[in-house]
Protein backbone atom coordinates (compact mmCIF):
# COMPACT_ATOMS: atom_id res chain seq x y z
CA UNK A 1 0.00 0.00 0.00
CA UNK A 2 1.31 3.45 -0.92
CA UNK A 3 1.51 5.53 2.20
CA UNK A 4 0.46 9.13 1.84
CA UNK A 5 1.54 11.76 4.33
CA UNK A 6 -1.84 13.44 4.24
CA UNK A 7 -3.97 12.82 7.36
CA UNK A 8 -6.55 10.08 6.83
CA UNK A 9 -8.91 11.96 9.13
CA UNK A 10 -8.68 15.70 9.53
CA UNK A 11 -11.52 17.57 11.22
CA UNK A 12 -11.68 21.13 12.45
CA UNK A 13 -14.30 22.58 14.77
CA UNK A 14 -16.72 19.77 13.93
CA UNK A 15 -20.12 20.32 15.49
CA UNK A 16 -23.28 18.29 15.80
CA UNK A 17 -26.42 19.40 17.53
CA UNK A 18 -29.44 17.17 18.21
CA UNK A 19 -32.26 19.49 19.15
CA UNK A 20 -30.92 21.47 22.10
CA UNK A 21 -28.12 19.04 22.86
CA UNK A 22 -24.61 19.60 21.55
CA UNK A 23 -23.30 16.10 20.79
CA UNK A 24 -20.13 17.61 19.33
CA UNK A 25 -19.06 21.10 20.31
CA UNK A 26 -16.10 21.94 18.08
CA UNK A 27 -14.08 18.76 17.69
CA UNK A 28 -10.65 19.16 16.13
CA UNK A 29 -8.23 16.29 15.50
CA UNK A 30 -6.11 14.61 12.85
CA UNK A 31 -5.27 10.94 12.33
CA UNK A 32 -2.14 10.10 10.37
CA UNK A 33 -1.69 7.22 7.89
CA UNK A 34 -0.43 3.98 9.36
CA UNK A 35 -1.16 4.74 12.99
CA UNK A 36 -3.53 3.22 15.49
CA UNK A 37 -5.42 6.14 16.93
CA UNK A 38 -7.39 5.68 20.11
CA UNK A 39 -10.49 7.81 20.54
CA UNK A 40 -11.39 7.73 24.20
CA UNK A 41 -14.21 9.23 26.11
CA UNK A 42 -16.93 8.54 28.64
CA UNK A 43 -20.41 7.50 27.54
CA UNK A 44 -22.15 10.34 25.74
CA UNK A 45 -18.91 12.19 24.97
CA UNK A 46 -19.64 12.18 21.23
CA UNK A 47 -17.48 9.26 20.07
CA UNK A 48 -20.08 7.42 18.00
CA UNK A 49 -21.47 10.71 16.69
CA UNK A 50 -17.99 11.56 15.43
CA UNK A 51 -17.74 8.23 13.60
CA UNK A 52 -21.15 8.76 11.99
CA UNK A 53 -20.16 12.23 10.80
CA UNK A 54 -16.91 10.89 9.35
CA UNK A 55 -18.80 8.28 7.35
CA UNK A 56 -21.63 10.53 6.22
CA UNK A 57 -24.20 8.59 8.25
CA UNK A 58 -25.15 11.86 9.93
CA UNK A 59 -24.66 15.47 8.83
CA UNK A 60 -22.51 17.91 10.79
CA UNK A 61 -24.15 21.07 12.11
CA UNK A 62 -20.90 22.96 11.60
CA UNK A 63 -17.18 22.72 11.06
CA UNK A 64 -15.30 20.97 8.29
CA UNK A 65 -13.26 17.89 7.72
CA UNK A 66 -11.82 15.36 5.32
CA UNK A 67 -11.71 11.58 5.21
CA UNK A 68 -8.82 10.18 3.14
CA UNK A 69 -8.44 13.63 1.63
CA UNK A 70 -12.07 13.87 0.51
CA UNK A 71 -14.99 15.71 2.13
CA UNK A 72 -16.68 13.85 4.99
CA UNK A 73 -19.04 11.16 3.74
CA UNK A 74 -17.55 11.14 0.23
CA UNK A 75 -18.65 7.97 -1.57
CA UNK A 76 -15.30 7.11 -3.15
CA UNK A 77 -13.47 7.71 0.12
CA UNK A 78 -15.86 5.26 1.80
CA UNK A 79 -14.75 2.61 -0.70
CA UNK A 80 -11.36 2.64 1.08
CA UNK A 81 -12.77 2.59 4.60
CA UNK A 82 -13.66 -0.46 6.67
CA UNK A 83 -16.16 0.11 9.47
CA UNK A 84 -17.33 -1.96 12.39
CA UNK A 85 -20.31 -0.20 14.00
CA UNK A 86 -20.86 -0.28 17.73
CA UNK A 87 -24.27 -1.76 16.95
CA UNK A 88 -22.91 -4.57 14.78
CA UNK A 89 -25.74 -6.45 13.10
CA UNK A 90 -25.71 -8.41 9.90
CA UNK A 91 -28.50 -10.12 8.00
CA UNK A 92 -29.18 -13.16 10.22
CA UNK A 93 -30.27 -15.31 7.28
CA UNK A 94 -26.96 -14.82 5.40
CA UNK A 95 -24.05 -17.19 5.84
CA UNK A 96 -20.78 -15.69 7.08
CA UNK A 97 -19.20 -16.12 3.65
CA UNK A 98 -22.20 -14.42 2.03
CA UNK A 99 -21.92 -11.39 4.33
CA UNK A 100 -18.37 -10.92 3.06
CA UNK A 101 -19.54 -11.41 -0.54
CA UNK A 102 -22.22 -8.74 -0.06
CA UNK A 103 -19.71 -6.22 1.24
CA UNK A 104 -17.22 -7.21 -1.47
CA UNK A 105 -19.92 -6.37 -4.04
CA UNK A 106 -20.60 -3.04 -2.36
CA UNK A 107 -16.95 -1.97 -2.43
CA UNK A 108 -16.43 -3.40 -5.92
CA UNK A 109 -13.82 -5.96 -4.90
CA UNK A 110 -12.52 -7.71 -8.04
CA UNK A 111 -13.83 -11.23 -8.48
CA UNK A 112 -10.56 -13.01 -9.28
CA UNK A 113 -9.53 -14.21 -5.82
CA UNK A 114 -12.57 -13.27 -3.80
CA UNK A 115 -13.14 -16.77 -2.44
CA UNK A 116 -9.59 -16.88 -1.12
CA UNK A 117 -9.96 -13.41 0.41
CA UNK A 118 -13.15 -14.45 2.16
CA UNK A 119 -11.47 -17.51 3.61
CA UNK A 120 -8.48 -15.36 4.68
CA UNK A 121 -10.73 -12.80 6.35
CA UNK A 122 -12.70 -15.43 8.21
CA UNK A 123 -9.49 -17.22 9.20
CA UNK A 124 -8.04 -13.96 10.50
CA UNK A 125 -10.95 -13.46 12.89
CA UNK A 126 -11.16 -17.11 13.90
CA UNK A 127 -14.27 -18.05 11.95
CA UNK A 128 -12.71 -20.23 9.23
CA UNK A 129 -14.75 -23.24 10.28
CA UNK A 130 -18.04 -21.27 10.35
CA UNK A 131 -17.90 -19.82 6.83
CA UNK A 132 -21.05 -21.71 5.81
CA UNK A 133 -23.03 -21.02 8.98
CA UNK A 134 -25.91 -18.55 9.10
CA UNK A 135 -25.15 -15.37 11.04
CA UNK A 136 -28.32 -15.94 13.05
CA UNK A 137 -26.67 -18.95 14.69
CA UNK A 138 -23.65 -16.89 15.83
CA UNK A 139 -23.06 -15.68 19.38
CA UNK A 140 -22.60 -11.93 19.89
CA UNK A 141 -18.86 -12.38 20.10
CA UNK A 142 -18.79 -14.34 16.84
CA UNK A 143 -20.86 -11.66 15.14
CA UNK A 144 -18.40 -9.04 16.34
CA UNK A 145 -15.53 -11.11 14.99
CA UNK A 146 -17.37 -11.36 11.68
CA UNK A 147 -17.86 -7.59 11.74
CA UNK A 148 -14.14 -7.13 12.19
CA UNK A 149 -13.50 -9.44 9.21
CA UNK A 150 -15.97 -7.39 7.15
CA UNK A 151 -14.27 -4.14 8.20
CA UNK A 152 -10.86 -5.44 7.14
CA UNK A 153 -12.10 -6.83 3.81
CA UNK A 154 -10.35 -5.41 0.77
CA UNK A 155 -7.38 -4.05 2.75
CA UNK A 156 -8.88 -0.61 3.43
CA UNK A 157 -6.62 2.40 3.96
CA UNK A 158 -8.60 3.34 7.07
CA UNK A 159 -10.39 1.04 9.48
CA UNK A 160 -12.89 2.62 11.85
CA UNK A 161 -13.77 0.40 14.78
CA UNK A 162 -16.46 1.48 17.21
CA UNK A 163 -16.00 -0.44 20.48
CA UNK A 164 -14.66 -3.51 18.62
CA UNK A 165 -14.23 -5.76 21.65
CA UNK A 166 -17.42 -4.99 23.56
CA UNK A 167 -18.75 -8.53 23.06
CA UNK A 168 -15.45 -10.41 23.17
CA UNK A 169 -13.91 -12.52 25.90
CA UNK A 170 -10.30 -11.90 27.01
CA UNK A 171 -8.94 -14.28 24.36
CA UNK A 172 -10.92 -12.46 21.71
CA UNK A 173 -9.53 -9.12 22.90
CA UNK A 174 -5.99 -10.38 22.63
CA UNK A 175 -6.77 -11.66 19.12
CA UNK A 176 -8.15 -8.26 18.13
CA UNK A 177 -5.03 -6.46 19.33
CA UNK A 178 -2.90 -8.80 17.20
CA UNK A 179 -5.17 -8.25 14.18
CA UNK A 180 -4.95 -4.47 14.58
CA UNK A 181 -1.17 -4.56 14.77
CA UNK A 182 -1.07 -6.70 11.61
CA UNK A 183 -3.32 -4.25 9.80
CA UNK A 184 -1.06 -1.38 10.86
CA UNK A 185 2.00 -3.24 9.55
CA UNK A 186 0.30 -3.49 6.16
CA UNK A 187 -0.08 0.31 6.23
CA UNK A 188 -3.67 0.82 7.33
CA UNK A 189 -4.61 3.56 9.75
CA UNK A 190 -6.95 2.43 12.50
CA UNK A 191 -9.37 4.66 14.32
CA UNK A 192 -10.24 2.85 17.52
CA UNK A 193 -13.25 4.22 19.29
CA UNK A 194 -13.31 2.81 22.78
CA UNK A 195 -13.89 3.42 26.43
CA UNK A 196 -11.69 0.46 27.41
CA UNK A 197 -8.55 2.21 28.59
CA UNK A 198 -6.46 -0.94 28.85
CA UNK A 199 -7.23 -1.78 25.25
CA UNK A 200 -6.21 1.65 24.05
CA UNK A 201 -3.12 1.71 26.25
CA UNK A 202 -1.83 -1.54 24.81
CA UNK A 203 -2.32 -0.96 21.13
CA UNK A 204 -2.57 2.72 20.24
CA UNK A 205 0.22 4.95 18.93
CA UNK A 206 -1.69 8.11 19.70
CA UNK A 207 -4.87 8.92 21.54
CA UNK A 208 -7.40 11.67 21.78
CA UNK A 209 -9.57 12.03 24.83
CA UNK A 210 -12.94 13.51 24.11
CA UNK A 211 -15.37 14.87 26.64
CA UNK A 212 -18.64 16.71 26.08
CA UNK A 213 -18.00 16.87 22.35
CA UNK A 214 -14.48 18.33 22.52
CA UNK A 215 -11.01 16.87 22.41
CA UNK A 216 -9.49 17.60 25.81
CA UNK A 217 -6.13 15.95 25.14
CA UNK A 218 -4.43 14.54 22.07
CA UNK A 219 -1.02 13.09 21.36
CA UNK A 220 1.16 10.11 22.04
CA UNK A 221 0.38 8.14 25.16
CA UNK A 222 3.49 9.60 26.82
CA UNK A 223 2.39 13.12 25.99
CA UNK A 224 -1.14 12.60 27.20
CA UNK A 225 -0.08 10.81 30.36
CA UNK A 226 2.49 13.45 31.19
CA UNK A 227 5.87 13.07 32.83
CA UNK A 228 7.42 10.01 34.44
CA UNK A 229 7.05 10.16 38.19
CA UNK A 230 8.83 8.42 41.04
CA UNK A 231 6.85 8.38 44.25
CA UNK A 232 8.60 7.62 47.54
CA UNK A 233 6.41 6.94 50.57
CA UNK A 234 8.50 7.65 53.62
CA UNK A 235 8.81 9.51 56.91
CA UNK A 236 8.85 13.29 56.79
CA UNK A 237 12.11 14.77 55.50
CA UNK A 238 13.38 18.06 56.94
CA UNK A 239 13.99 21.06 54.64
CA UNK A 240 17.75 20.59 54.65
CA UNK A 241 17.31 16.99 53.64
CA UNK A 242 14.90 18.00 50.84
CA UNK A 243 17.46 20.56 49.59
CA UNK A 244 20.09 17.85 49.41
CA UNK A 245 17.82 15.83 47.10
CA UNK A 246 17.74 18.60 44.48
CA UNK A 247 20.24 16.64 42.40
CA UNK A 248 17.47 14.15 41.57
CA UNK A 249 15.44 16.72 39.67
CA UNK A 250 12.20 18.59 40.36
CA UNK A 251 10.62 17.44 43.59
CA UNK A 252 7.32 18.08 45.33
CA UNK A 253 5.84 16.79 48.53
CA UNK A 254 2.33 15.27 48.46
CA UNK A 255 1.33 14.29 52.00
CA UNK A 256 3.52 11.38 52.99
CA UNK A 257 5.00 11.06 49.52
CA UNK A 258 7.95 12.66 47.79
CA UNK A 259 7.27 12.96 44.07
CA UNK A 260 10.28 13.20 41.73
CA UNK A 261 9.47 14.24 38.17
CA UNK A 262 11.30 12.78 35.17
CA UNK A 263 13.79 10.85 37.27
CA UNK A 264 15.39 8.23 35.06
CA UNK A 265 14.83 4.71 36.32
CA UNK A 266 18.59 3.84 36.58
CA UNK A 267 18.91 6.63 39.14
CA UNK A 268 16.18 5.32 41.44
CA UNK A 269 18.63 3.12 43.48
CA UNK A 270 20.85 6.20 43.95
CA UNK A 271 17.85 8.13 45.28
CA UNK A 272 16.99 5.32 47.69
CA UNK A 273 20.65 5.25 48.89
CA UNK A 274 20.61 9.03 49.41
CA UNK A 275 17.42 8.84 51.47
CA UNK A 276 18.86 6.01 53.59
CA UNK A 277 21.99 8.13 54.13
CA UNK A 278 19.69 10.90 55.40
CA UNK A 279 18.26 8.42 57.87
CA UNK A 280 14.85 8.41 56.24
CA UNK A 281 12.83 5.20 56.68
CA UNK A 282 11.31 4.23 53.29
CA UNK A 283 8.03 2.34 53.03
CA UNK A 284 7.56 2.15 49.24
CA UNK A 285 9.04 3.38 45.99
CA UNK A 286 6.89 3.41 42.86
CA UNK A 287 8.25 4.57 39.56
CA UNK A 288 6.19 5.04 36.38
CA UNK A 289 3.85 7.23 34.50
CA UNK A 290 0.47 8.26 35.70
CA UNK A 291 -2.00 5.58 34.65
CA UNK A 292 -4.20 6.32 31.66
CA UNK A 293 -7.21 5.70 33.84
CA UNK A 294 -6.11 8.33 36.37
CA UNK A 295 -5.26 10.81 33.64
CA UNK A 296 -8.54 10.10 31.87
CA UNK A 297 -10.53 10.77 35.03
CA UNK A 298 -8.65 14.02 35.58
CA UNK A 299 -9.29 15.16 32.02
CA UNK A 300 -12.99 14.41 32.01
CA UNK A 301 -13.46 16.14 35.35
CA UNK A 302 -13.86 13.15 37.65
CA UNK A 303 -11.45 13.22 40.60
CA UNK A 304 -9.35 10.04 40.67
CA UNK A 305 -10.05 7.85 43.69
CA UNK A 306 -7.52 8.01 46.53
CA UNK A 307 -4.90 5.30 46.32
CA UNK A 308 -5.33 2.69 49.06
CA UNK A 309 -2.89 3.10 51.91
CA UNK B 1 -28.99 -1.14 -6.64
CA UNK B 2 -28.86 -4.59 -8.23
CA UNK B 3 -26.83 -5.93 -5.29
CA UNK B 4 -29.52 -4.76 -2.86
CA UNK B 5 -32.32 -6.07 -5.11
CA UNK B 6 -30.63 -9.49 -5.21
CA UNK B 7 -30.16 -9.35 -1.46
CA UNK B 8 -33.87 -8.55 -1.02
CA UNK B 9 -35.05 -11.40 -3.24
CA UNK B 10 -32.58 -13.73 -1.54
CA UNK B 11 -33.95 -12.67 1.83
CA UNK B 12 -37.53 -13.40 0.74
CA UNK B 13 -36.47 -16.85 -0.49
CA UNK B 14 -34.18 -17.68 2.45
CA UNK B 15 -36.66 -16.55 5.07
CA UNK B 16 -39.31 -18.73 3.42
CA UNK B 17 -41.53 -15.73 2.63
CA UNK B 18 -41.62 -16.70 -1.05
CA UNK B 19 -42.46 -20.29 -0.29
CA UNK B 20 -45.22 -19.34 2.13
CA UNK B 21 -46.70 -17.07 -0.55
CA UNK B 22 -46.48 -19.81 -3.17
CA UNK B 23 -48.17 -22.34 -0.87
CA UNK B 24 -50.91 -19.84 0.07
CA UNK B 25 -51.49 -19.03 -3.61
CA UNK B 26 -51.69 -22.71 -4.50
CA UNK B 27 -54.21 -23.34 -1.71
CA UNK B 28 -56.32 -20.30 -2.70
CA UNK B 29 -56.31 -21.24 -6.39
CA UNK B 30 -57.09 -24.86 -5.56
CA UNK B 31 -60.10 -23.92 -3.43
CA UNK B 32 -61.28 -21.42 -6.08
CA UNK B 33 -61.04 -24.01 -8.84
CA UNK B 34 -62.87 -26.59 -6.78
CA UNK B 35 -65.63 -24.14 -5.79
CA UNK B 36 -66.18 -22.82 -9.32
CA UNK B 37 -66.19 -26.37 -10.68
CA UNK B 38 -68.90 -27.37 -8.18
CA UNK B 39 -71.04 -24.30 -8.95
CA UNK B 40 -70.77 -24.68 -12.71
CA UNK B 41 -71.50 -28.40 -12.53
CA UNK B 42 -74.60 -27.78 -10.40
CA UNK B 43 -75.77 -24.96 -12.67
CA UNK B 44 -75.37 -27.11 -15.76
CA UNK B 45 -77.21 -29.99 -14.10
CA UNK B 46 -80.08 -27.57 -13.35
CA UNK B 47 -80.20 -26.50 -17.00
CA UNK B 48 -78.95 -22.94 -16.48
CA UNK B 49 -78.21 -21.19 -19.77
CA UNK B 50 -74.53 -21.10 -20.69
CA UNK B 51 -74.40 -17.30 -21.02
CA UNK B 52 -75.79 -17.03 -17.48
CA UNK B 53 -73.13 -19.43 -16.25
CA UNK B 54 -70.44 -17.39 -17.98
CA UNK B 55 -71.79 -14.19 -16.44
CA UNK B 56 -71.92 -15.80 -13.00
CA UNK B 57 -68.35 -17.07 -13.27
CA UNK B 58 -67.14 -13.61 -14.35
CA UNK B 59 -68.79 -12.12 -11.25
CA UNK B 60 -67.20 -14.79 -9.04
CA UNK B 61 -63.82 -14.00 -10.59
CA UNK B 62 -64.31 -10.29 -9.88
CA UNK B 63 -65.30 -11.02 -6.30
CA UNK B 64 -62.24 -13.27 -5.83
CA UNK B 65 -60.06 -10.56 -7.38
CA UNK B 66 -61.57 -8.06 -4.93
CA UNK B 67 -60.61 -10.28 -2.00
CA UNK B 68 -57.20 -10.85 -3.48
CA UNK B 69 -56.46 -7.13 -3.92
CA UNK B 70 -56.71 -6.79 -0.14
CA UNK B 71 -54.45 -9.79 0.36
CA UNK B 72 -51.99 -8.35 -2.14
CA UNK B 73 -52.17 -4.88 -0.59
CA UNK B 74 -51.46 -6.33 2.84
CA UNK B 75 -48.63 -8.42 1.44
CA UNK B 76 -47.16 -5.29 -0.17
CA UNK B 77 -47.56 -3.31 3.05
CA UNK B 78 -46.00 -5.96 5.25
CA UNK B 79 -43.14 -6.60 2.82
CA UNK B 80 -42.46 -2.90 2.27
CA UNK B 81 -42.94 -1.43 5.72
CA UNK B 82 -40.10 -3.29 7.49
CA UNK B 83 -37.79 -3.26 4.46
CA UNK B 84 -36.00 -0.07 5.47
CA UNK B 85 -37.29 0.60 8.99
CA UNK B 86 -36.02 -2.74 10.30
CA UNK B 87 -32.58 -2.22 8.80
CA UNK B 88 -32.42 1.22 10.39
CA UNK B 89 -33.68 0.04 13.77
CA UNK B 90 -31.46 -3.04 13.97
CA UNK B 91 -28.29 -1.31 12.81
CA UNK B 92 -27.91 -3.45 9.68
CA UNK B 93 -28.18 -0.25 7.62
CA UNK B 94 -25.12 1.26 9.36
CA UNK B 95 -22.77 -1.33 7.90
CA UNK B 96 -24.40 -1.14 4.45
CA UNK B 97 -24.67 2.63 4.11
CA UNK B 98 -21.12 3.23 5.32
CA UNK B 99 -20.08 1.47 2.10
CA UNK B 100 -19.96 3.43 -1.17
CA UNK B 101 -23.68 2.82 -1.61
CA UNK B 102 -25.99 5.72 -2.35
CA UNK B 103 -29.04 5.78 -0.14
CA UNK B 104 -31.16 6.21 -3.26
CA UNK B 105 -29.62 3.04 -4.73
CA UNK B 106 -30.34 1.22 -1.49
CA UNK B 107 -33.97 2.36 -1.60
CA UNK B 108 -34.41 1.51 -5.30
CA UNK B 109 -32.76 -1.86 -4.74
CA UNK B 110 -35.21 -2.60 -1.96
CA UNK B 111 -38.12 -1.48 -4.17
CA UNK B 112 -36.97 -3.53 -7.14
CA UNK B 113 -36.40 -6.70 -5.13
CA UNK B 114 -39.74 -6.49 -3.38
CA UNK B 115 -41.50 -5.56 -6.63
CA UNK B 116 -40.17 -8.75 -8.23
CA UNK B 117 -41.43 -10.82 -5.28
CA UNK B 118 -44.79 -9.05 -5.23
CA UNK B 119 -45.44 -9.23 -8.97
CA UNK B 120 -44.35 -12.87 -9.07
CA UNK B 121 -46.79 -13.64 -6.26
CA UNK B 122 -49.67 -11.37 -7.32
CA UNK B 123 -49.35 -11.84 -11.05
CA UNK B 124 -48.61 -15.55 -10.75
CA UNK B 125 -51.56 -16.19 -8.44
CA UNK B 126 -53.94 -14.19 -10.64
CA UNK B 127 -52.79 -15.93 -13.82
CA UNK B 128 -53.12 -19.33 -12.19
CA UNK B 129 -56.60 -18.52 -10.87
CA UNK B 130 -57.79 -17.29 -14.28
CA UNK B 131 -56.40 -20.38 -16.03
CA UNK B 132 -57.87 -22.79 -13.48
CA UNK B 133 -61.29 -21.09 -13.55
CA UNK B 134 -61.17 -21.08 -17.36
CA UNK B 135 -60.35 -24.76 -17.35
CA UNK B 136 -63.20 -25.80 -15.04
CA UNK B 137 -65.86 -23.35 -16.27
CA UNK B 138 -64.99 -22.51 -19.85
CA UNK B 139 -64.96 -18.77 -19.05
CA UNK B 140 -61.78 -16.85 -19.76
CA UNK B 141 -61.82 -13.03 -19.55
CA UNK B 142 -61.45 -11.12 -22.83
CA UNK B 143 -57.95 -10.10 -21.79
CA UNK B 144 -55.99 -12.28 -19.42
CA UNK B 145 -53.11 -9.82 -19.26
CA UNK B 146 -55.06 -6.65 -18.40
CA UNK B 147 -56.43 -7.69 -14.97
CA UNK B 148 -53.07 -9.19 -14.02
CA UNK B 149 -51.22 -5.99 -14.91
CA UNK B 150 -53.68 -3.76 -13.05
CA UNK B 151 -53.68 -6.07 -10.04
CA UNK B 152 -49.89 -6.08 -9.91
CA UNK B 153 -49.85 -2.30 -10.35
CA UNK B 154 -52.13 -1.96 -7.31
CA UNK B 155 -49.65 -3.98 -5.30
CA UNK B 156 -46.75 -1.83 -6.52
CA UNK B 157 -48.54 1.38 -5.52
CA UNK B 158 -49.04 0.07 -1.96
CA UNK B 159 -45.45 -1.17 -1.89
CA UNK B 160 -44.18 2.27 -2.90
CA UNK B 161 -46.25 3.97 -0.20
CA UNK B 162 -45.03 1.44 2.39
CA UNK B 163 -41.40 2.07 1.50
CA UNK B 164 -41.90 5.84 1.83
CA UNK B 165 -43.42 5.36 5.28
CA UNK B 166 -40.68 2.87 6.16
CA UNK B 167 -38.03 5.57 5.82
CA UNK B 168 -39.49 7.39 8.82
CA UNK B 169 -41.87 5.14 10.76
CA UNK B 170 -41.45 1.85 12.62
CA UNK B 171 -42.51 -1.22 10.60
CA UNK B 172 -45.88 -1.83 12.25
CA UNK B 173 -46.93 1.81 11.98
CA UNK B 174 -45.88 2.06 8.34
CA UNK B 175 -47.69 -1.18 7.43
CA UNK B 176 -50.89 -0.24 9.23
CA UNK B 177 -51.04 3.20 7.61
CA UNK B 178 -50.47 1.74 4.14
CA UNK B 179 -53.28 -0.81 4.57
CA UNK B 180 -55.69 1.78 5.95
CA UNK B 181 -54.84 4.16 3.09
CA UNK B 182 -55.57 1.37 0.61
CA UNK B 183 -58.95 0.70 2.25
CA UNK B 184 -59.86 4.39 2.30
CA UNK B 185 -58.99 4.73 -1.37
CA UNK B 186 -61.33 1.86 -2.21
CA UNK B 187 -64.08 3.41 -0.06
CA UNK B 188 -63.63 6.77 -1.77
CA UNK B 189 -64.09 5.00 -5.11
CA UNK B 190 -67.20 3.21 -3.84
CA UNK B 191 -68.69 6.52 -2.59
CA UNK B 192 -68.00 8.01 -6.00
CA UNK B 193 -69.84 5.14 -7.71
CA UNK B 194 -72.87 5.57 -5.45
CA UNK B 195 -72.64 9.30 -6.07
CA UNK B 196 -72.91 8.75 -9.80
CA UNK B 197 -76.22 6.96 -9.34
CA UNK B 198 -77.52 9.66 -7.02
CA UNK B 199 -76.42 12.42 -9.39
CA UNK B 200 -78.42 10.78 -12.18
CA UNK B 201 -81.66 11.51 -10.27
CA UNK B 202 -80.43 14.48 -8.18
CA UNK B 203 -78.17 16.63 -10.37
CA UNK B 204 -77.35 18.93 -7.45
CA UNK B 205 -75.52 16.19 -5.54
CA UNK B 206 -71.92 15.65 -6.63
CA UNK B 207 -69.93 12.98 -4.83
CA UNK B 208 -67.58 12.42 -7.75
CA UNK B 209 -65.04 14.68 -6.13
CA UNK B 210 -64.52 12.12 -3.33
CA UNK B 211 -63.37 9.48 -5.80
CA UNK B 212 -61.25 11.97 -7.74
CA UNK B 213 -59.43 13.10 -4.62
CA UNK B 214 -59.03 9.49 -3.48
CA UNK B 215 -57.52 8.46 -6.82
CA UNK B 216 -55.19 11.44 -6.81
CA UNK B 217 -53.91 10.66 -3.32
CA UNK B 218 -53.60 6.89 -3.87
CA UNK B 219 -54.35 5.54 -7.33
CA UNK B 220 -55.22 2.00 -6.22
CA UNK B 221 -59.00 2.32 -6.70
CA UNK B 222 -58.57 3.57 -10.27
CA UNK B 223 -56.38 0.55 -10.95
CA UNK B 224 -59.01 -1.69 -9.37
CA UNK B 225 -61.46 -0.43 -12.02
CA UNK B 226 -58.99 -1.75 -14.59
CA UNK B 227 -59.00 -5.17 -12.93
CA UNK B 228 -62.81 -5.25 -12.98
CA UNK B 229 -63.00 -4.10 -16.58
CA UNK B 230 -60.52 -6.74 -17.65
CA UNK B 231 -62.45 -9.57 -15.99
CA UNK B 232 -65.88 -8.66 -17.37
CA UNK B 233 -67.39 -10.31 -20.46
CA UNK B 234 -67.85 -7.81 -23.30
CA UNK B 235 -71.58 -8.50 -23.40
CA UNK B 236 -72.01 -7.32 -19.78
CA UNK B 237 -70.12 -4.11 -20.47
CA UNK B 238 -72.26 -3.41 -23.52
CA UNK B 239 -75.51 -4.13 -21.67
CA UNK B 240 -74.77 -2.22 -18.47
CA UNK B 241 -72.90 0.83 -19.77
CA UNK B 242 -74.77 4.07 -19.19
CA UNK B 243 -77.20 2.50 -16.71
CA UNK B 244 -76.94 4.54 -13.49
CA UNK B 245 -77.53 1.60 -11.15
CA UNK B 246 -74.95 -0.54 -12.92
CA UNK B 247 -72.44 2.32 -12.90
CA UNK B 248 -72.97 2.61 -9.14
CA UNK B 249 -71.79 -0.95 -8.61
CA UNK B 250 -68.17 -0.94 -7.38
CA UNK B 251 -67.80 -4.37 -9.00
CA UNK B 252 -68.60 -3.03 -12.46
CA UNK B 253 -66.55 -0.85 -14.79
CA UNK B 254 -67.92 0.45 -18.06
CA UNK B 255 -64.51 1.52 -19.31
CA UNK B 256 -60.84 0.91 -18.58
CA UNK B 257 -58.80 3.57 -16.74
CA UNK B 258 -58.07 6.56 -18.94
CA UNK B 259 -54.61 7.26 -20.32
CA UNK B 260 -54.55 10.41 -18.21
CA UNK B 261 -55.17 8.41 -15.05
CA UNK B 262 -52.55 5.82 -15.98
CA UNK B 263 -50.05 8.62 -16.58
CA UNK B 264 -50.91 9.99 -13.14
CA UNK B 265 -50.48 6.53 -11.56
CA UNK B 266 -46.99 6.21 -13.06
CA UNK B 267 -46.18 9.80 -12.03
CA UNK B 268 -47.49 9.07 -8.53
CA UNK B 269 -45.16 6.08 -8.16
CA UNK B 270 -42.21 8.17 -9.40
CA UNK B 271 -43.04 11.11 -7.13
CA UNK B 272 -43.52 8.96 -4.04
CA UNK B 273 -40.28 7.09 -4.79
CA UNK B 274 -38.47 10.43 -5.12
CA UNK B 275 -40.00 11.56 -1.85
CA UNK B 276 -38.88 8.31 -0.19
CA UNK B 277 -35.34 8.81 -1.55
CA UNK B 278 -35.32 12.40 -0.27
CA UNK B 279 -36.64 11.28 3.12
CA UNK B 280 -34.00 8.55 3.45
CA UNK B 281 -31.19 10.87 2.33
CA UNK B 282 -32.19 13.39 4.99
CA UNK B 283 -32.49 10.75 7.68
CA UNK B 284 -29.82 10.84 10.38
CA UNK B 285 -28.58 7.35 11.20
Amino acid sequence: MTRSTEPVIDVTDLRKRYGRVDALAGLTMAVQPGEIFGFLGPNGAGKTTTVKLLLGLARPSGGRGTLLGEPLGDREARRRVGYLPELFRFQPWLRAREVLALHADLIGLPGADRARRFEDSLGLVGLADRAGSAVGTFSKGMQQRLGLGVALLGEPALVILDEPTSALDPIGRIDVRAILRTARERGAAIFLNSHLLSEVEQVCDRVAIVDRGRVVAEGTLAAVLGAQETRVRCEAVDPAGLASLAAFGPLRVEGRELVFVDLLEPRVPDLVAALVDLGVRIQAVVSGRESLERRFLELVGHPPPEAPT
Amino acid sequence: MITIARLTIGEAARRRILWVLVILAAIAVGITGWGVDRLVTLARENGTAEFQIQFGVSQILIFIAFQFTFVLAMTAAFLGSPAIASDLESGIALALLARPLRRTSYLLGRWLGLAVVLVAYGGGSALLAILVVGRVSGYTPPSVLMPIVYLSAEGLVVLTLSLLLSTRLPPIGAGAIAVVAFGLSWMAGAIERVGLAITASNPGVNLEIVGQVGRALLPTDGLWRGVVYGLEPGIVIAAASGQPLAEANPFFAASPPTVGFLAWAVTWVLLVTLLAAFSLRRREL
